[in-house]
């Protein structure tokens, strides 16, 4: 009487923990990525009516990578790309992983309003103001262009564990780190309140926050190696005129996950599948790929191309570009 | 003698001083707890009218995140909390009213028991980063415990350990020798004396700690991020209790999971002011979820003591 039911029993814990363990997609990494993921993950799951299961950490870029090049997730969230580090972890523990970008990002310079002095800055002025020699010396703005008026220069920006703040230095200061003496946090909100309450203030932070606070920030058009200064907008980082500081956000994906587990894969291809992607990418404040670089990213997802296209620091190198190279 | 220079008048005077000084006293510690409680009261009604909205609407108890904010729900964060909560109390209590109840009345008064006293009032002071760091390392790497339900709460009960162990010990200690003397005269064992005289006497001391210790556990967001709780979660653990035998399942501590904080965090960060409105609201859920446990305790307090007449 007893052994058919605790037979049954077992079979049935047996299944359903199988069941549990192979329709799971673990993912972690960036909390910038997080939003994005976040959707598809949302939209997939209904997709697949309750047949997977997806999950989400944001542990940050670095610690998302850690898990998985330790072979602990299937999906790694991040928005700078893998560094040699990390690419050394992972190739020590075998995992190979195909690299993927989400969306893009146009970092976003701002000031307050009521700033009518500027309306534009050039890649070399923000360097005046943001590289580490102007520590202490760069204090007012009549520094930065010898029109300005005289006023306190009162400066914002992304706290330094982000890769917001390491893509931004790479890009106007060209080193590895920015002065120290300006208000970091990693709440972006926080940084939108001290722009808008500031007037001499200016910040730096991700587009999706000024698209929502446009009432209370004015954004800066940026000029690049003497180009027309370029606002920053959905379409002028799609177009990759708003340069250098548009840049890709990646998911890395687990080749051995892609191919071991097929709802990983369908997954990916939800992910990159431009019927549906760009509209959530816009959805959650991010600058969707342009239609080719959706079809490319596919393609590469089919052909299981592993390995990183990015050597070092690189910045301003439009989307379909990097699409174009051969991982190395 | 001294005492025939105390006339009638000077003994008024004096009575008189200590009065005024009384009155002072009592109109500071007013003072001092209204200034708290109305910077608490401020508080929960700025997060009550922010989130009020969302607070009103069923949905939001009953919906798993989303991306769209007015569609969002808490529930996986609810079950989560309440299941990580009910592991960090299971270990946490006994454990750390043992080792208070030892410390105090068994160990000998040695060098090594007040280095030991020491060292665990110092780590009630350790960041609680810290404490997810060492459990990333011993639970999750170490005992392969997982990213799971079972690992957080393992983490928060270490945290709070310290708190529950020095409010243990200081309501021991309060107890009066005396009770324990007549304990003995009247022939009880050191395990009587403990069990019936010396641990009823202290259990409003004991409580207190486990309160403040819990009410710290239930907030913790970085600790539970460094072990690998999950942000973006949209299933719920298997129940604890099933209708066939043997009725109760432990498969939901090995369970993948998201707490409040986290959840609140992760709004609070996003650039949609409708995120910031579910923040809000999940952190009124939050107090909420802090009181109802406390009055569990308060509760559970009255019930024991009532069965003990």
């Amino acid at each position: 009487m007893f052994k058919p039911v605790a037979t049954t029993m077992l079979l049935l814990a047996a299944v359903s923990f199988h069941a549990h363990a192979a329709d799971l997609v673990k993912i972690d990494g960036s909390s910038t990525v997080f939003p994005i993921t976040e959707a598809m993950a949302e939209e997939f799951q209904k997709a697949e009516r309750g047949k997977t299961q997806v999950t989400v950490g944001i542990s940050g870029t670095g610690g998302g990578f850690k898990k998985f090049c330790r072979g602990e997730t299937d999906i790694s969230d991040a928005s700078r790309p893998i560094k040699d580090s990390e690419k050394k972890l992972c190739v020590e523990n075998g995992v190979e992983f195909i690299e993927l970008p989400a969306a893009l990002d146009a970092l976003t310079v701002v000031v307050n309003p009521k700033n009518t002095w500027v309306d534009h800055l050039t890649v070399e002025e923000l360097k005046k103001a943001w590289e580490p020699a102007a520590q202490g010396k760069i204090t007012n703005w009549n520094q930065i262009r010898p029109g300005f008026p005289n006023r306190p220069l009162v400066l914002f920006g992304a706290g330094t564990d982000s890769g917001t703040y390491d893509y931004f230095v790479e890009a106007i200061v060209e080193g590895k780190s920015s002065r120290g003496d300006f208000t970091a946090s990693e709440d972006d909100n926080m940084l939108v309140q001290g722009v808008a309450n500031d007037i001499n203030a200016m910040g730096f932070f991700g587009l999706a926050y000024y698209e929502e606070n446009k009432g209370k920030l004015k954004a800066v058009p940026i000029s690049w190696k003497g180009s027309k200064p370029v606002l920053p907008s959905v379409a002028n980082a799609k177009n990759a005129s708003y340069q250098p500081l548009s840049r890709p956000i990646f998911i890395y994906v687990s080749k051995k996950s892609i191919e071991s587990k097929p709802h990983v894969d369908r997954f990916v291809q939800f992910y990159m599948d431009k019927r549906h992607a760009a509209a959530l990418v816009k959805e959650v404040g991010y600058v969707p790929l342009p239609d080719k670089a959706y079809a490319a990213a596919l393609e590469k997802s089919r052909k299981r191309v592993t390995g990183t296209v990015f050597h070092g620091a690189e910045v301003g190198v439009g989307i379909e570009e990097l699409m174009a190279r051969k991982p190395k | 003698m001294a005492t025939t220079d105390i006339t009638h008048d000077s003994l008024a005077r004096i009575i008189a001083a200590n009065r005024r000084t009384d009155v002072v006293m009592a109109s500071i510690g007013i003072l001092v707890l209204m200034v708290a409680g109305t910077l608490l009261g401020a508080v929960f009604i700025d997060l009550l009218a922010s989130g009020w909205e969302r607070l009103v609407n069923p949905d939001f108890y009953t919906n798993f995140p989303s991306r769209r904010p007015a569609q969002a729900g808490i529930i996986s964060a609810v079950v989560g909390t309440s299941l990580v909560m009910l592991v960090t109390a299971v270990i946490a209590v006994p454990l750390g009213v043992a080792a208070g109840l030892y410390l105090e009345e068994y160990a000998a008064k040695n060098w090594l028991t007040d280095l030991i006293e020491i060292n665990v009032s110092n780590l009630a002071g350790v960041p609680s980063i810290i404490y997810g760091l060492l459990a990333l390392g011993l639970f999750v790497y170490g005992f392969g415990t997982g990213e799971t339900i079972l690992t957080a709460g393992l983490t928060l009960a270490l945290l709070i350990l310290p708190v529950i162990i020095v409010a243990t010990r200081e309501a021991v200690r309060s107890i009066p020798q005396d009770l324990r003397e007549a304990a003995y005269g009247l022939g009880a064992d050191k395990w009587q004396t403990v069990r019936l005289y010396v641990l009823p006497a202290a259990r409003p001391g004991i409580l207190t700690g486990v309160i403040v210790g819990l009410a710290r556990a239930i907030g913790e967001a970085a600790p539970v991020i460094t072990i690998g709780a999950l942000t973006f979660i949209a299933f719920l653990p298997p129940a604890p209790l099933q209708i066939e035998s043997p009725f109760i399942n432990f498969d939901w501590l090995t369970s993948p999971f998201t707490v409040m904080p986290i959840q609140m965090f992760n709004w609070v960060s996003r650039p949609q002011a409708e995120f910031h409105i579910n923040a809000a609201a999940t952190g009124v859920v939050l107090m909420v979820m802090t009181l109802a446990m406390n009055a569990l305790a308060i509760y559970i307090r009255l019930r024991l003591r009532r069965l003990q007449r």
